[in-house]
């Protein structure tokens, strides 16, 4: 060991405070999914293997009303960001600069650069005034405001796929007389296809994960997963929160591996 | 004759971007831009008795920011609580940077040291985190640092200690729980910075007989020192603005600025004061992205 030769990217306790740091962000996690099959009470004393906590948590309305509710507003809320984001991003790429592009990208980032707290407050002050003014408190509200913030999500990894996209096929297609629709509907649109799927998936999981905006949009009876279980961790914690947080981390990790392969590149 | 068609054309094609581009603008508009507006609107309004507000011009939002006027003689003075809710949102953010460094930067080192068929795999360790769900991993530290939580029972059970230690609903807590849930923002611009990074310097230090300690102040830091700008202000930004982890982790009373504007929309019924808070935030977050961009821009052209 000691006449070892001398790595020059070598640094001292490097490789130390790495590992650590791999570890101390996946113990917690690892935990809570282990603890979500806890047979007892506790989320830190281990009791025996059940299934119990997802069965209590399904038997739950609330949960159970919750779940839908997020799975209703994701699907909804990622279909229009989805096809919007399609639009812009057929409208913004492989063109020549043009007036206002600048304004466009600005404008689609933008929830990505305001801090969500401050979206939120916005939000409250404005659909309050429109829940007022109309009466109407449906779940309508968090769907418009979801497809706004899953706008950029969606809109990146499109716009990515049609620039990596080759142009001479549309244009093949135009010399054999396809209409500017038959071209689009028969060439670009399969291939610009993985990319959509992926910028869906994404929308998706964003919209699922969302917490802060929704805590603030929602009316009465309107939890999420996220909001519920915000909710809950200011009473005591049970294994049920867990039990729900591995079902939505299991969904993510499926979304996002499944967006991985779509998005990667073939080299 | 052909320019002029050219022109045509070409506000044919802007005209086809704005249409196609128009949808999303009108929903981002409605439910992400516009509202930003109102919220500027309000901070300039009287705050109604029970919450909302009164149309009438008042300036107190924004002095209420910083200054509070005494319930018995009418005389203003320094908000002192105001000052304590900021100072922490400063503090803790700083202290959560300067934490992720810490860790990131060995940890971002380590990954771009690895052969090239492993790399992928490291980061792929760093990125799963960075996608997973924000409330999840700060339940899961929450779990593992309340009172009953995994750390203190094992310490129990150890006999380390025989009474838990009080982490959870305290400053500590929070700062713990920023770190953790923001240290892949750190690690993945540092990684980016020193994956390019010529090794090569370092054979060039040590030949000219510069210790480590050298090498990595001397040479390393400076070179990557863009990526630790923008890993910095990815950390930095999210952190001033954080609701969810101050949230679960300190409690009612260790408020930062983003649990302090939800507070003036509920049980402070001061709309104004709130959205002048929002839209302070709101700018402090703008200032520190352009440096960002800045920074991005300079590692895209080291010799700029």
């Amino acid at each position: 060991m000691a006449d070892r030769s001398f790595e020059v990217a070598r640094l001292p306790g490097f490789k130390f405070i790495a590992i650590s740091a791999f570890v101390l962000l996946y113990l917690p996690i690892i935990t809570l999914v282990v603890f979500s099959f806890n047979s007892g009470q506790s989320v830190a004393l281990w009791e025996g293997f059940s299934f119990d906590w997802y069965g209590k948590a399904w038997a739950n309305e609330a949960v159970k009303g919750a779940t839908i509710r997020s799975l209703i507003i994701a699907a909804s809320a990622s279909a229009i960001a989805t096809t919007v984001a399609t639009m812009a991003a057929l409208g913004t790429t492989r063109r020549k600069a043009f007036k206002g592009q600048t304004f466009i990208y600005v404008m689609i980032n933008q929830p990505l650069m305001v801090p969500e707290i401050v979206t939120a407050v916005a939000l409250l002050i404005f659909f309050a005034s429109i829940k007022v003014a109309t009466g109407y408190n449906g779940l309508i509200y968090l769907v418009i405001a979801h497809a706004a913030f899953c706008i950029p999500f969606a809109y990146l990894p499109i716009r990515a796929r049609l620039e990596g996209m080759d142009l001479t096929l549309e244009t093949a297609a135009a010399d054999l007389y396809a209409s500017h629709w038959q071209a689009f509907r028969y060439v670009t649109l399969p291939l610009m296809l993985p990319g959509i799927i992926a910028g869906a998936m994404l929308a998706f999981v964003i919209s699922l994960d969302d917490v802060v905006i929704t805590e603030f949009v929602k009316s009465g009876g309107q939890d999420t997963l996220p909001t519920y279980m915000l909710g809950q961790m200011r009473r005591a914690v049970t294994p049920e929160v867990n039990a729900i947080s591995t079902v939505l981390l299991a969904l993510t990790v499926v979304m996002l591996t499944a967006f991985f392969v779509l998005t990667r590149k073939k080299d | 004759m052909t320019s002029e068609a050219e022109t045509k054309a070409e506000a044919a094609r802007t005209r086809s971007a704005w249409l196609l581009s128009a949808p999303a603008l009108v929903v981002l508009l409605f439910a992400a831009s516009g509202p930003l507006l109102i919220v500027l609107a309000y901070s300039f309004l009287t705050p109604g008795q029970y919450g909302n507000v009164i149309w009438e011009w008042d300036l107190n939002g924004w002095i209420g920011i910083l200054f509070t006027k005494d319930i018995f003689d009418g005389t203003w003075g320094l908000a002192d609580a105001h000052m304590t809710i900021f100072w922490r949102s400063v503090k803790l953010s700083l202290m959560t940077t300067a934490i992720t460094f810490l860790v990131g930067f060995p940890t971002a080192w380590f990954i771009a040291t690895r052969p090239p068929a492993q790399r992928a795999f490291w980061l792929f360790l760093i990125t799963i985190p960075f996608w997973t769900n924000l409330l999840i991993r700060t339940v899961a530290i929450n779990e593992v640092i309340r009172n009953e939580g995994l750390l203190n029972t094992s310490l129990i059970w150890l006999g380390v200690i025989s009474e838990p230690i009080r982490i959870i609903y305290t400053d500590t807590a929070v700062l713990i729980g920023m770190a953790y849930v923001y240290l892949p923002l750190m690690v993945l611009p540092l990684y980016a910075a020193i994956d390019r990074f010529d090794m090569r310097l370092l054979e060039a230090g040590y030949d000219l007989y510069a210790s480590r300690i050298r090498v990595l102040r001397r040479v390393i830091l400076p070179i990557v020192k863009p990526g630790i700008v923008a890993g910095s202000i990815l950390v930095f930004v999210p952190s001033l603005g954080a609701y969810v982890t101050p949230r679960v982790l300190g409690g009612g009373k260790n408020m930062m600025i983003g649990n302090f504007i939800e507070l003036q929309f509920g049980q402070g019924r001061n709309w104004p004061l709130g959205a002048a808070l929002s839209m302070t935030l709101l700018v402090v977050v703008m200032v520190a992205l352009l440096v960002y961009v800045r920074a991005a821009n300079k590692e895209g052209n080291p010799h700029g």
